[in-house]
């Protein structure tokens, strides 16, 4: 086992203890779970190997079945899919162990397809994000997406339905991408990434590569719930389970901006891509999408609601980062897509551990008996707040920063003043959360015991996830500097 | 004018067939009939690839001893039609998930027309 | 030129880690009341002590600097104890000493709840002011700047009324906006000047940003600061505030949220944007006309407030704005006198503000028209008032007197007649709304049949302690003025700076 494989090693983990999974749960149930814990363990450990063995020696590449591209397959372990596979593995983990005990009371008797689902899920996503074929892309993200589409639709008695309208949305993003890609196939004749891009570029008629990048545009603008797009998102995120949300909802739209990513900086020449009015369009849906997520968050009564609301804002602040295709817009998307997805999958623990423990996530049913029953979940809430809001030294703040100096480089005075709104327009929905829960006396009249399902903190497998993420939240902000010297800088595509 | 839709008429066939799809799937209340607009945009989608695999006068993409190797442009791109099986196997699996998830809406509500659901839902 | 060399040390970051570590200290000791009180009396005594030790360097022309790690590629978290972050250090680190054995004596009078948070959102906000003292450039100013309005939140809602809810969201509502505009300022310096870092006399020399560009960035940077040193209109979360309990306001008002403001404006305006650029740009008559503006008309609404708390509160809207007025005089005696007053608005605020709180633990009193012949059952305190009032009027001995002198040179030094009169008249307007408290509580009979009692020692101690220090720093103002004119000669003679080098680089 050379690191030569590695890229094809961390989907192939997920797929084989997809399988197990099934064989063992079959044969005793209780086994799932560590079975699942274990294989993103490993996915996570390959992972993070990956992205240090990258860092040191350059990119990998892994050649399918032995055959060279750009006939083959190839999966490609470069600067960004290490990055984004480290981002997608690790938290996917975290979610994982946290979504242990809430799949044992929530969705009882269906653990073992759960978990099974959940590791296809994730082969989908480190799929999507290592492959060097953009026909390849397709079907992991379709792999990907039917894998969500299980996650999601185990829940309340409305998930079904929500996830029904995700899956047509998804489809027809999906789709809207495969249309897109025939045009580019057409024109180009190949459908390996780097052999496409260089194709590209010399092709005289820009009419039908136009006409591919905006459908495929569309396509990842739906997949990744970019404002007008996001329709699908909220009821989607909100009626799931509380495991289902806690994976899906960090990683699924973020793996969707990395295709935009990856598509626009480096199967085009940077330089080509910059003067495509996609992609400022992109931007400037990015900056509505940030207003419109933070404003619709605040009028939500449902903890889950309001955080997936959020993250159409979050996303936003992604697609702006993109749509000014300079270097400090790309790190702050690339940064954002990490910070985001440690910040949203931290608060989305806490309304599962919430929904354990009280039965519930109904803002308004918040009060501050919550402060003494769980302190600690409360606390990574709060620090995962301030992050939202963008206090320093959280990870937030930078994104904030960087975002913030890439629009002024662009005079683009918009994202600025976008930005100082979004972030005190945050400040009101998370504190009108915090106030509750940490200082909203109970109503005359109910007790807080009766609320509590079971009174106190929830257990170590529950916490510890919700820590590390918090504790995330401050090292993420504090080594950011490092983060952008030693990971993101390198990974800038040649040309931006 | 005229010209130009005899050249092109599949591709004018495949563009309605992708707005009716799509249309289905915006307009039409009742979730089945979304699924089969879902499915036309799919097929669209995917008969637009083999239409662009097509090259006039070739023959399908299997060896013929006939007409040999030399020249590739005497079959047609055998490569969109495989891409497009495996795309035809995520649509059928994409309408299998769709499908469960229709029975256990009408499981618990009793209906498939989406207005009525949401009023239920409230 | 940098009037100062820098050596390595770190003493700083302890300055600053210390009450932090004390925070965690205090909040995993919360049940047991005298082991959270040690923990906050020795960060404060361990605190002032390393801050002291910071001072003979300072004055000696040499600044102990610490740089950790790069926060963003080319920024690094740096702290510098240059002759302003000393001076400003010390008065806050000096002030939590006193303050913390007011509030140990308040909370136990006053038996107040959730005390463990109190004590630790205290400590938290210590170490995130004397960071904003030390930063060595504008993003680690503004790291520690936004951790001091986040600790400030939990002491302004202490109470958690409904009312105290309400001042909380208007005082965070505030405190963001002003971060939000001061993370534009700061990346847009970022990118104009391109560095941070806080030089005497200013970074924005040569660095060839447009004067459009600069009068921007100072406007959104104003605005940062603006509001916690509570310029009008930026003022309105002040008043709210007021709320929380005694020791709190005391806090805000004189150890280190609003200076915290005010040490903001003086250091952009002496070591980011420099005399030079602010006198052209005309962004010194900016300055000082909304400054103006403040000191006239804090003092006027303060004449009309019953509420003793709210009343302190606009006086200090209108003294903070003496400080900015003082800065933005650009002239020697007046940036001297800025800093003094920075210091001396301290103590005597602190007096009243202790004096207050006092009256309120032992006889329940908040306003007044209600302390007729308080000063007959309060003598100590009342005592401390006055002298404390004299102060803030500009009556020497007492060290209101000596700043007030200097900023009254200062103007005559810069030519500023207008910024006289203000200072003048402001005199006394402050005269006209301390002095019948003062006449009320001495010359008026009680009209309570039972007598009250005077607050308990430990709260009168600390009161005496601070009013004596208003006179001791009246009649010895020697140290303070020794690093002010530290600050005052860097500043000036920087690039770009006063007579020497009328030429930017």
């Amino acid at each position: 086992m050379t690191a030569a494989n590695l890229p094809a090693l961390i989907p192939l983990a997920y797929l084989v203890t997809a399988l197990l999974i099934q064989l063992a749960g079959a044969w005793r149930r209780s086994l799932a779970p560590t079975l699942a814990v274990t294989g993103a363990s490993a996915g996570a450990v390959l992972a993070l190997a990956g992205l240090v063995r990258v860092a040191a020696s350059g990119p990998l590449s892994y050649e399918l079945g032995g055959w060279p591209p750009p006939v083959g397959i190839e999966f490609v372990l470069d600067g960004l899919s290490a990055f984004m596979v480290a981002v997608v593995t690790v938290v996917g983990l975290v979610a994982l162990v946290h979504g242990g005990r809430t799949t044992a009371t929530e969705i009882p008797g269906r653990v073992v397809p759960f978990l099974s689902a959940s590791m296809i899920f994730l082969t989908g996503l480190t799929g999507m994000v290592l492959t060097g074929d953009l026909f390849n892309l397709y079907v992991f993200l379709e792999i990907s997406s039917l894998a969500a589409y299980a996650l999601l639709a185990v829940g309340s008695r409305q998930a079904p339905l929500s996830t029904f309208r995700y899956l047509t949305m998804g489809t027809a993003g999906a789709s809207f991408y495969l249309f897109g890609l025939a045009f580019l196939y057409l024109e180009a004749g190949t459908l390996n990434m780097a052999d496409l891009g260089r194709i590209l570029s010399l092709v005289e008629s820009h009419a039908p590569v136009i006409m591919g990048l905006t459908f495929m545009g569309v396509g990842m603008a739906l997949k990744m719930a970019l404002f007008p797009l996001h329709g699908w998102l909220p009821d989607a995120y909100t009626d799931a389970s509380s495991a289902g949300t806690s994976l899906v909802a960090p990683l699924g739209t973020k793996v969707a901006a990395y295709v935009l990513l990856r598509l626009f900086f480096y199967v085009l020449e940077p330089e080509y891509a910059r003067g495509l009015p996609l992609l400022t369009a992109v931007g400037y849906l990015g900056i509505a999408g940030v207003v419109w997520g933070s404003v619709m968050a605040i009028l939500q009564p449902e903890l889950k609601r309001m955080l997936a609301y959020s993250s159409v804002s979050q996303v936003g602040y992604i697609a702006a980062g993109i749509g000014l295709a300079s270097p400090l817009g790309f790190i702050a998307a690339v940064l954002h897509i990490l910070n985001h997805a440690f910040m949203k999958a931290c608060l989305f623990l806490v309304a599962g551990s919430l929904r354990l423990r009280r039965g519930h996530s109904h803002i308004p049913r918040f009060d501050r008996s919550l402060r003494r029953a769980m302190p600690w979940s409360m606390a990574a809430f709060a620090l995962a707040a301030l992050s939202m809001i963008g206090i320093p030294p959280t990870a937030g703040f930078f994104s904030k920063w960087y975002l913030a100096l890439a629009a002024l480089e662009q005079a683009n005075w918009v994202l600025l003043a976008a930005l100082v709104a979004s972030s005190l327009l945050n400040a009101v929905y998370f504190f009108r959360v915090l106030e509750r829960m940490y200082l909203v006396p109970a109503p005359e009249g109910v007790g807080t015991a009766p609320a509590a399902i079971e009174p106190g903190e929830v257990p170590a497998s529950m916490l510890v996830p919700t820590l590390v993420l918090a504790g995330g939240l401050l090292v993420l902000g504090l080594g950011n500097a490092w983060l952008v010297t030693h990971l993101i800088r390198p990974m800038l595509p040649a040309g931006l | 004018m005229l010209e130009n839709l005899e050249g092109h008429f599949a591709y004018y066939f495949l563009a309605s067939l992708t707005v009716i799809g799509f249309y289905g799937m915006l307009a039409k209340r009742n979730l089945v009939k979304k699924l089969i607009g879902m499915t036309i945009l799919q097929t669209s989608i995917i008969l637009f690839w083999l239409v662009g695999a097509y090259r006039a006068g070739g023959s399908v993409p299997i060896y013929d001893e006939r007409l040999g190797m030399a020249d590739p442009a005497r079959y047609v791109n055998p490569l969109p039609h495989t891409l497009m099986l495996t795309a035809i196997v995520v649509a059928v699996v994409t309408l299998g998930v769709a499908f469960a998830l229709i029975i256990a809406i009408h499981r618990s509500y009793g209906t498939l027309d989406e207005e009525e659901l949401l009023e239920r839902m409230r | 030129m940098i009037p100062y060399e820098t050596y390595p040390s770190v003493q700083p970051l302890l300055a600053v880690l210390v009450s932090l570590a004390a925070a965690g200290l205090i909040v995993a000791s919360g049940r047991r009341p005298a082991l959270r009180e040690t923990w906050t009396l020795a960060a404060a005594a361990l605190k002032f002590a390393l801050v002291l030790g910071l001072v003979p360097g300072a004055l000696a022309g040499r600044a102990a600097e610490v740089t950790l790690f790069e926060i963003s590629p080319g920024v690094a978290l740096a702290l510098r104890a240059d002759p302003l972050g000393v001076f400003f250090a010390l008065v806050a680190s000096g002030l939590w000493v006193v303050t913390s054995v007011y509030s140990i004596g308040y909370v136990r009078a006053g038996g107040e709840a959730n005390q463990t948070r109190y004590f630790a959102s205290f400590a938290v906000c210590l170490s995130a002011t004397i960071g904003v003292a030390f930063s060595a450039n504008l993003l680690t100013f503004l790291v520690f700047y936004e951790m001091l309005s986040l600790a400030t939140y939990p002491l302004v809602i202490h109470k958690e009324t409904p009312e105290a809810l309400a001042a909380g969201r208007k005082y965070l509502a505030y405190a963001l906006t002003a971060g939000g505009l001061l993370l534009v300022a700061t990346a847009w310096t970022w990118q104009a000047a391109g560095t941070l870092e806080f030089r005497p006399g200013g970074i924005f020399a040569g660095s060839g940003a447009g004067p459009g560009t600069i009068r921007a960035i100072f406007l959104l940077a104003l605005v940062g600061v603006g509001v916690k040193a509570g310029i009008m209109p930026l003022h309105g979360w002040l008043p709210s505030a007021m709320v929380a309990p005694t020791p709190v306001s005391a806090l805000l008002h004189a150890v280190a949220v609003v200076k915290s403001g005010v040490f903001g404006v003086v250091r952009l305006v002496g070591f980011v944007f420099g005399p030079e650029l602010m006198r052209d740009l005309g962004l010194a008559a900016v300055l000082a006309g909304f400054a103006g503006a403040t000191v006239v008309l804090a003092s006027l609404i303060a004449l009309r407030q019953d509420n003793l708390k709210r009343r302190l509160a606009y006086s200090t809207v209108g003294h903070l704005s003496y400080i900015v007025l003082g800065a933005a005089l650009l002239s020697p005696s007046g940036l001297s006198g800025a800093l003094l007053h920075l210091v001396n608005h301290a103590t005597m605020k602190i007096t009243l503000f202790f004096c207050a709180g006092a009256i309120y633990v032992s006889l329940k009193k908040k306003n007044v028209s209600e302390l007729d012949g308080v000063g007959r059952d309060m003598p100590w305190t009342m005592g401390a008032f006055t002298v404390a009032a004299l102060g803030l009027a500009g009556v020497p001995p007492v060290n209101g007197f000596v700043s007030k002198y200097l900023l009254c040179l200062g103007t005559l030094e810069a030519g500023e007649v207008a910024a006289l009169v203000v200072l003048l008249l402001s005199g006394l307007l402050n005269a006209a709304y301390f002095f019948p408290i003062v006449h009320r509580a001495f010359f008026r009979p009680s009209r309570d049949p039972v007598r009250g009692r005077e607050a308990p020692a430990v709260m009168v101690i600390p009161i005496a302690v601070v009013a004596v220090l208003s006179v001791a720093l009246g009649l010895f103002p020697n140290l303070f003025f020794d690093l002010a004119s530290a600050v005052t000669a860097g500043v000036l003679a920087g690039p770009g700076g006063g007579v020497t080098a009328g030429i930017g680089p």
